[in-house]
């Protein structure tokens, strides 16, 4: 599990591939990167459906019922929880990496959290109301 | 005063004997009030004088008493006991080698430390008679939090980056290369982007954030690395899209 280096120290050899299982924070990180592979597919979802759409009226009704199948409709539900897990896993760590400094004090985290909460609710809002 | 039977559970490695690292237990009855430290104190002190490990100020300033306790890089000096079940368990901080028991070998991190510049670099030279640099209040705020680093490494050993890339510089230097970089006294940024700004600097993080969870001092290192990719990204973009504006 490790071995001595020259000087006669030991080296405690890092697990390459279950190091994230060590500890709960770790899990709670690699859950959050594992939710980009979702939106990464959902994106080769949309590429795809921009293909069958060139491709004709039958090819699109096609791949619209694979969405609509139980299998299709699992996607999506997952998909949307993956991403909401990834985006609100992002927003909580906003004021890191960009605290705002007014004066002699920095803005409140949970002003700069909650913004970016607001401005996505009214984006969505925006969507469903303009873009459907 | 209540007191209580501890089985505090040691890694012992003396380089001259050992192949590999074995666990010693010793049973100790501890008062409430301790903090592991005071634990092996007591061991070096009553059972064991062999024990070998790093301490100094007891009071969580010199940075000197990191370890892993129950699997969690902590201060030695600020775990306290009554926060423990009836069995701890000590080993030296992760992805540090072991020179003996709980003592860690350093140096990588010293000579990252050395590396990115961390001390005032002035943008000009100015005569001892032009007197003192003057800040003000929100000047200091922008890296006061950073000066409170004690280089006690926590943050290496919780940053799994480190752990499997070694040669990433980490969140403790980079850290202090962020805070000379944010004071208005000091214009020696672009010597340290050289460095933090590279492959091996902030680029090898991706904010898993482990190191401002385990910082005793509150510093946020993962904050600080978040800040300076943001920084250079704008860097990036100001060289290669707007060429003329001089930086
Ligand atoms: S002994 Fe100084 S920090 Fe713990």
């Amino acid at each position: 599990m490790g071995k001595k280096m020259n000087k006669n120290s030991y080296i405690r050899e890092v697990p390459r591939a279950s190091w994230f299982l060590k500890q709960p924070r770790y899990i709670r990180y690699m859950a959050r990167e594992v939710t980009s592979l979702f939106i990464g597919a959902y994106t080769l979802m949309l590429v795809i459906a921009i293909k069958r759409v060139a491709e004709g009226p039958d090819a699109f009704q096609n791949f619209l019922e694979i969405l609509y199948s139980p299998l299709g409709i699992l996607f999506n539900i997952s998909t949307l929880l993956a991403a909401l897990y990834h985006s609100t896993s992002w927003f909580n760590v906003t004021p890191q990496a960009m605290p705002i400094q007014w004066g002699e004090e920095f803005v409140s985290g949970r002003i700069i959290v909650g913004a970016h909460y607001i401005i996505w609710i009214a984006i969505s809002i925006l969507i469903l109301v303009f873009g459907v | 005063m209540s007191e209580r039977q501890i089985q505090i559970e040691v890694l012992r490695y003396n380089p001259e004997t050992d192949i590999e690292p074995t666990i010693q237990a010793y049973t100790v009855s501890c008062l409430n009030e301790w903090v592991v430290l005071d634990a092996l104190n007591y061991i070096k002190d009553n059972l064991d004088a062999t024990l070998s490990y790093r301490w100094s100020c007891h009071m969580a300033v010199c940075g000197s008493c990191g370890m892993m306790i129950n699997g969690e890089p902590k201060l030695a000096c600020k775990a306290f006991i009554h926060e423990y079940s009836d069995r701890i368990r000590v080993e030296p901080l992760v992805h540090f080698p072991i020179k003996r028991d709980l003592i860690t070998d350093i140096e990588d991190f010293i000579a990252k430390f050395a590396s990115v510049k961390p001390y005032l670099i002035p943008k000009e030279k100015r005569p001892i008679s032009d007197g003192e640099y003057q800040q003000k209040p929100e000047d200091l705020l922008k890296f006061k939090q950073y000066t409170l680093c004690i280089n006690c490494m926590l943050c290496y050993s919780a940053c799994p980056k480190y752990g499997l890339v070694p040669e990433f510089i980490g969140p403790a230097a980079i850290s202090i290369a962020h805070r000379y970089n944010q004071d208005s006294r000091d214009g020696g940024r672009h010597h340290r982007q050289e460095i933090i700004a590279s492959s091996e600097g902030v680029w090898e993080c991706s904010f898993v954030g482990a190191c401002s969870e385990v910082c005793p001092k509150h510093v946020d290192p993962a904050g600080a690395l978040q800040q300076v990719k943001l920084a250079s990204t704008i860097d990036w973009y100001r060289e290669h899209l707007m060429p003329w504006v001089k930086k």
